[in-house]
């Protein structure tokens, strides 16, 4: 049953799953965005940076642990999109650590560079994170401009002995643009934003932020459908790159993401129920004070943040499995066809692979802790009380 | 072969390397601490748990509050030092991504997730969670971030020993084929326990240094003596632990990497009966031996012996570096005649049997010269001297401090009161401190400064390890970390400061 095929799927799913619950977890970076908006005092402000602050830990071992899982299953996408696209990453990474210390230093005595500083930082996070990081996913739709050749490493001859080179001097800023990239990174970043709204409304009992929250979640969301539909309508009529399983070649199938949601039917039933899940979140939130909400209260049981965030994951799961799926080259290299990476050229050896499935297997009980421990945390919203009485509030 | 390395800017590799030590040096600020305090503050929460005594309670908070502020810093460069093997070392990721990656990504799923969610119970459920399940959150912290610490020490023991691998001609890598022998290497455990005791002992003397402080300044006496109890205790365990896990260590080095030990020794012309430069000069006799094999008789090769070759007493033959280096040279040709024989259609046994013969010093066919074999010896030589001074030192120290608090040996410690000791006794203790960061510093120092030219030993060398980047592209990203890590340090010290100047509830 444990074929070599059967696990580079099974790898890629669940790599895709951790970007999928990633992409989720950006919430944390999607209120932090707006914390000058949402608070309009110091007091709410820190409401608000304590409320993401119980999380933030989790988005950032999550994109950790996305990267580990990357590199252990399928080190030639590390190997070549990171070294590449070196400036795209590094200023993922550089916001993503701006971010780290910004929750345990602002509030501390000693703090030399201030408080506000410290919330510069989480908004500078908050929007360019989730925008450079869909933009670096939706390079596995658009493709980036680099070459592999394996045979550099003893080949005399090559330009470079290195096996991957990026094949124009911006490794990685030419990605930005290309105008899909940037319409899939606005729209990760409004869905951050939308999704960090909905947990705000849920976590914090403030009701000056709840509803200044509903108010913002219509010009978030509105621009955010708008996008994702573009880029959904833009995925279904272009080409793809498809990999021809007998000889290993790449060659351009037109209409190939459509033709991937048909012959995966499945994976699109998941999708389309992704997204039912979060305009039900988005809308439910929207209408929660109206007349319409007290009228049919069964249809607004859950608060937005759970069908949204869960739909979130459903979502990104089946789009990241449809760029790589059905015989598809999930990282298509737009200056050398063949260099393009499939599950099958840029994957670990089946021992490895095989020998990482049993690890896996634990992945059911971290999240069984996780959600233990986070139900026990968020057992009751977080409010002005609690902050004033704890002694390691942000 | 010399064409295959001319098109690599010198540069890259150099600020490459610059970029990851300065990344690697920073982290090792706040690892050691991470992991020390876990121990100091998990004690004082058990005493608290078990005697139900208030002030425990802020004592084991006072130390959770310093661990947080260190450890969101440890965090952040960690993470730029896991995606850094990807951006500037894309030809390793690669070359040996079958076989590292995997700890990187075991790590991620076992040890991140735990740390960073009992973290967040450790810091925010006081309140809102049993007392038990606080206590078991507080040790998870500590658990998770020493199973950490066990995975991406097996990488880099695997780095310094590369075992349960073979290489695949046909996908031009390294595959695991044992995962056995990659995660259980003798090497691993070694580095491991080295390391992690090596941590308590940061974590204890951090904890002595702050207590020192407040009886310097008379102030939260009770707090400064138990919490030093804790912190000598744990420091001297860790510190004779540390001692003997470094002679295993040590023994290791010299089994698998000759030329590391010869640079810590600066020791040119070996034999048998070899003695341990204390500095240039003055030397204890059969130490070096003793420290190498465990026999005073015992053989350790020099550099020069290394680069020329040498028999060891057994019998047994080294080749020299010029032969090593033909044999690499063969391995690269014969892989490429493979490589070619097969896309040809061709017949290819022939050049995979050379390729066999010759593969364990296929690294070597990247060297165009036997001198780039030999690591910088003076950091190595000093370095390897500041970690075993400082760790000796603490081993005294730390005792010294827990005679002092125990009154014992009667006829020495009787009178002594620890909180009325003269103010140099504490300002000493408190200046250990940084010489303690110095001396574990240095020990990672000697660790990745020994084992250059090498990213893998034997197996690839720094220059064919890099990405495929302009220089200017790595020196910018260089200074802008060193700013943005230097600064945050700045607040971070700042902070802890003001924090320990605040003290525990009273």
């Amino acid at each position: 049953m444990l074929t070599y095929s059967f696990l580079q799927h099974y790898w890629c799913f669940l790599v895709s799953l951790l970007g999928a619950l990633l992409v989720f977890l950006l919430f944390v970076q999607g209120a932090n965005s707006i914390i000058f908006s949402l608070g309009q005092n110091d007091n709410e402000r820190r409401l608000l940076i304590n409320s993401t602050g119980r999380k933030w830990e989790f988005t950032f071992t999550t994109l950790v642990t996305f990267g580990g899982a990357f590199f252990a299953s399928f080190p030639l996408f590390y190997s070549t999109s990171f070294g590449g696209a070196y400036w795209l990453w590094m200023l993922i990474l550089f916001t993503f650590v701006l971010q780290a210390v910004s929750y345990e230093f602002q509030n501390k005595i000693g703090n030399l560079l201030g408080p506000r500083t410290f919330q510069c930082f989480l908004v500078i996070n908050g929007i360019f994170g989730p925008l450079l990081l869909g933009g670096a996913v939706a390079t596995f739709f658009e493709g980036s401009n680099f070459i592999v050749e394996k045979g550099n490493l003893i080949n005399a001859d090559a330009i470079t002995p290195i096996i991957s080179r990026w094949a124009n001097a911006s490794h990685g800023l030419d990605a930005l643009l290309n105008p899909w990239v940037l319409v899939f990174g606005l729209a990760v970043m409004f869905l951050a934003r939308t999704l960090g709204i909905l947990y705000v409304i849920n976590n914090v009992n403030d009701e000056n932020i709840r509803s200044r929250g509903r108010v913002r979640l219509v010009g978030t969301a509105i621009p955010f459908v708008i996008l994702f539909v573009s880029y959904l309508v833009h995925l279904l009529l272009k080409d793809g790159y498809a990999w021809k399983p007998e000889n290993g070649e790449i060659f351009i199938e037109p209409n190939k993401y459509l033709h991937n949601m048909v012959d995966m039917w499945y994976i699109t039933v998941v999708m389309l129920v992704g997204i039912v899940l979060v305009l039900w979140g988005i809308v439910t939130e929207i209408l929660r004070d109206s007349k319409f909400c007290s009228s049919h209260s069964s249809l607004f049981k859950f608060a937005g943040i759970w069908p949204a965030g869960v739909g979130t994951v459903l979502t990104v799961l089946s789009l990241l499995l449809m760029s790589a799926w059905n015989h598809t080259a999930y990282y298509p290299s737009t200056a050398d066809l063949q260099s393009s990476l499939t599950l099958e050229n840029s994957c670990s050896s089946y021992f490895t692979l095989h020998t990482m499935f049993y690890v896996s297997l634990l992945i059911p009980l971290v999240l069984a802790y996780i959600c233990y421990a986070w139900r026990k945390i968020d057992s009751k919203p977080i409010d002005q009380e609690e902050i004033a009485n704890d002694e390691h509030a942000y | 072969m010399e064409n295959l390395l001319l098109n690599i800017d010198a540069g890259t590799i150099d600020w490459s390397r610059a970029q990851f030590a300065l990344t690697a040096i920073y982290h090792w600020l706040f690892v050691p601490l991470t992991l020390g305090l876990a121990i100091i503050m998990g004690i004082a929460e058990t005493i608290y748990y078990r005697k139900k005594d208030v002030f425990w309670k802020h004592t084991a908070q006072f130390w959770q509050k310093l661990f947080g502020i260190n450890f969101a810093m440890g965090v952040a460069t960690g993470i730029i030092l896991e995606f850094e093997f990807g951006t500037n070392w894309s030809n390793y990721s690669w070359f040996v991504g079958d076989i590292f990656g995997a700890p990187l990504a075991i790590e991620g799923i076992v040890a991140f997730f735990m740390e960073s969610t009992f973290v967040a119970v450790m810091f925010f459920g006081w309140k809102k969670v049993s007392a038990g399940f606080h206590l078991a959150s507080t040790w998870l912290t500590g658990l998770g971030a020493t199973i950490s610490a066990w995975w991406i020490l097996v990488a880099n023991a695997w780095m310094q020993y590369p075992v349960g691998c073979e290489f695949n001609p046909d996908t031009m890598r390294n595959e695991m084929v044992s995962f056995s022998e990659v995660a259980l290497s003798p090497f691993a455990v070694s580095k491991f326990c080295h390391t992690v005791t090596s941590a308590w002992i940061i974590g204890g003397i951090f904890c002595v240094g702050v207590c020192c402080w407040y009886l310097l300044k008379k102030q939260h006496e009770r707090m400064a003596v138990e919490s030093m109890k804790i912190g000598a205790a744990v420091g001297l365990v860790a510190a004779l632990l540390a001692g003997a896990t470094g002679h295993k260590s040590g023994m290791d080095v010299a089994r698998v990497q000759p030329m590391k030990l010869a640079a810590m020794e600066a020791l040119y012309d070996g034999g048998t009966e070899q003695g341990l430069k204390l500095i240039e000069g003055i030397e204890v006799p059969y130490a070096l031996s003793i420290m190498a094999t465990n026999d005073p008789q015992g053989f350790v090769p020099g550099i020069n012996d290394i680069l020329n070759g040498y028999t060891t007493p057994d019998g047994r033959v080294e080749p020299s570096a010029d032969e090593k280096i033909e044999r690499g040279k063969k391995a690269i040709s014969a892989l490429a005649a493979y490589r070619q024989a097969k896309a040809n259609g061709e017949d290819a046994t022939a050049h995979l049997r050379v390729l066999k013969e010759n593969m364990k010093y296929f690294g070597y066919g990247y060297m165009r010269d036997k001198s780039q074999l030999v690591p910088p010896v003076l950091v190595n030589f000093w370095a390897f001297r500041v970690m075993v001074g400082v760790g000796c030192l603490l081993i005294l120290f730390f005792a010294v401090v827990l005679a002092t608090l125990y009154h014992w040996p009667k006829f020495l410690f009787a009178k002594r009161d620890i909180t009325k000791l003269p103010a140099w006794h504490y300002w000493a203790a408190i200046m250990l401190v940084p010489l303690s960061y110095l001396g574990s510093e240095c020990g990672w120092l000697v660790a990745e400064f020994g084992r250059q030219p090498w990213t893998i030993q034997d197996m690839l060398p720094t220059w064919a390890a890099v990405s495929d980047l302009q220089s200017s592209s790595v020196i910018i990203t260089f200074f802008l970390f060193l700013i943005l890590f230097t600064t945050m340090l700045a607040v971070e010290i700042s902070i802890l400061f003001k924090q320990i100047k605040k003290g525990p509830k009273s």
